[in-house]
């Protein structure tokens, strides 16, 4: 194998870390605040509110009903807006994170969900306040499977930013398409691949490892 | 004091509406140790969460030291509920906090300093004695440990009032036993006032001055324990109260003396000892009693001879002994489930089979 490619992989390794990443904490810092909206606001919440529940669930629906690869191109417009360039690894943050964040509120309301509601219970008999509420009993209750829900996700995010190789994004994706896809290089399709399967590999691994760490349930 | 007026509370379902609480009153004073007694699905868990508003009623006011909390706004009825703590069957801790920052997190929500909340919760350990595992999470603890923790961060706050809902439900025999002498212990050395929801009639016996009978949402007898105890007037108390009579077919059995032990007895040989010294025999038909903290628990029902002297000598032997007692036609059948239904057919049955048993052996 060449130098260069050597050099083309490793960038493209980088990049694919980048972009997934930096999607994923962006999805998140969009999805908590979906997902518990979605929690305190749906059946059996704590500030029931049937409008905001239906509003922000059609948004997260419809968004989560797009195709990705349809999403990158229809956003074509909003990233350039966003980032100023439609190419790159930077620019496909954008349509990872419009397409991820939706997917992530739906994870976090089913994490949130998994609450004992007894322990709900206490904490509204001890008169806690809904901000109160979210802060020291739900996320902090829910962060074992709020973990697990992000591992599951930054693989899915990982998956996406392969597609975005098509359309001139970045990284390991990029690389698959543009020289095994195109040029007919098959080694080159198949050591990408197989980076792409360690780096989920290792996110699930290291993922769970942490939640058994985290999880005060299981001792 | 806490008041409950006219308390409805109505559920709406796809089958139609469900009145959960119908209807009532009570008061229950400062200081008291109160027993809301009843079966399954009376309403009971309902209507003590309608106390601290977890259930707003659907009517009537729900009266603490003269403010009704149907009247506060949100942050009002939150202050309110921090003076009224509330434990739990299922014990209901936050599993990812540590014993010591479970019992703190009254007080970090409402605005102790650090310093003071953990002062407050190592003193609370020591009072519900487990000091030494204040760092434990609550998974590595048993589930009688888990109920101090509850009853320690119920506490934290300095309440007036505590709910227990099925607090002991749980747990096995010792370990309520247990639980029940800690909420009494602190009863009477803090003098909160304790509210006890319950399905079973011995925790009502061991700690609670008063009681009050639930059934079908309704108050139906309320009164002190002695008085509900010996003379219960509704069917459901009287079904709380002597399961073991369901299974005997006393009916017509006349001269039947149900005697009641309330704690007052130890483990005095108190039958035998009367037998002898009344010249009588007398037969036990049923006897449900227990050895609470080396005291009496239960009842007994017991056949009395023919003789109206011999009877007048055990009543007086009673009145000495101060057992409380009631002399009874056999109270009529409870109106039973059809569980209950399928119990009683067993009982028969194996009455029947020890009968053949006995006159196989005679043979």
């Amino acid at each position: 194998m060449s130098p260069e490619l050597i050099q083309l992989i490793a960038t493209g390794v980088w990049e694919t870390l980048y972009m997934t990443v930096v999607s994923t904490l962006i999805s998140y810092l969009i999805g908590i605040p979906l997902g518990v909206v979605l929690y305190i606001t749906g059946d059996g919440g704590i500030r029931r509110n049937r409008a905001v529940n239906l509003v922000v669930g059609i948004i997260v629906n419809v968004l989560r009903s797009v195709p990705f690869l349809i999403l990158l191109v229809a956003i074509l417009p909003f990233t350039r807006m966003v980032v100023g360039t439609t190419i790159g690894s930077t620019a496909t943050i954008v349509p990872l994170v419009v397409a991820a964040a939706p997917y992530v509120a739906r994870m976090v309301e089913s994490s949130l969900k998994e609450i004992d509601g007894g322990v709900v219970e206490a904490a509204r008999a001890m008169g806690s306040s809904a901000w109160q509420m979210i802060w020291k009993v739900f996320l902090p209750e829910a962060k074992p499977s709020l973990l697990v829900g992000a591992t599951i996700s930054l693989a899915t995010i990982l998956g996406y930013s392969a597609m975005a190789g098509f359309v001139g994004g970045g990284g390991l994706g990029a690389i698959a398409i543009n020289y095994g896809y195109y040029r007919y290089q098959s080694d080159v399709m198949l050591i990408t691949v197989a980076l792409l399967v360690v780096i989920v590999q290792i996110f699930q691994e290291g993922g769970l490892k942490l939640v058994s760490k985290v999880d005060k349930r299981l001792r | 004091m806490i008041e409950l007026k006219d308390l409805n509370k109505t559920y709406k379902t796809a089958a139609g509406q469900v009145s959960a609480v119908r209807d009532v009153n009570l008061r229950i004073d400062d200081g008291d140790v109160f027993g809301i007694i009843g079966f399954s699905g009376a309403g009971k868990s309902t209507l003590v969460r309608c106390i601290n508003l977890l259930e707003r009623p659907t009517s009537g006011q729900v009266i603490i030291d003269g403010t009704d909390l149907c009247g506060l706004g949100r942050k009002q009825l939150r202050e309110a509920r921090r003076s009224i703590g509330m434990i739990f069957q299922q014990f209901n801790l936050l599993s990812q906090r540590t014993v010591e920052a479970n019992i703190r997190y009254p007080l970090e929500i409402a605005g102790v300093s650090k310093a003071d909340a953990a002062a407050r919760a190592a003193e609370l350990l020591e009072m519900v004695d487990l000091a030494d595992k204040a760092r434990a999470y609550p998974a590595q603890l048993s589930g009688g440990q888990k109920q101090r923790v509850a009853i320690a961060r119920a506490l934290a706050s300095n309440p007036r009032i505590i709910l227990c809902d099925e607090a002991t439900s749980a747990l096995d025999p010792i370990t309520t036993r247990s639980i029940l002498d800690l909420l009494k212990r602190l009863n009477e050395q803090l003098g909160v006032t304790i509210v006890v929801i319950t399905h079973e009639m011995k925790v009502v016996e061991q700690i609670c001055d008063r009681v009050a009978v639930m059934s079908d949402g309704c108050i139906v007898e309320q009164g002190s324990v002695h008085d509900v105890f010996l003379r219960p007037a509704s069917d459901t108390a009287k079904r709380l109260i002597e399961p073991a009579q369901n299974a005997l077919t006393i009916e017509n059995t006349p001269n039947t003396l149900r005697l009641a032990f309330t704690g007052e007895e130890s483990g005095a040989p108190v039958i035998s000892d009367m037998t002898v010294k009344c010249d009588v025999m007398v037969n036990i038909l049923s006897a449900n009693t227990e050895n609470i903290g080396g005291k009496a628990f239960g009842q007994m029902l017991i056949q009395l001879p023919e003789d109206e002297a011999a009877r007048q000598r055990i009543r007086d032997y009673l009145d000495m002994r101060g057992i409380l007692y009631e002399e009874s036609a056999a109270l009529p059948p409870a109106e039973a489930a059809p569980a209950d239904d399928a119990a009683q057919a067993r009982t028969e049955r194996a009455k029947l089979e020890d009968a053949a048993k006995i006159e196989g052996s005679a043979l």
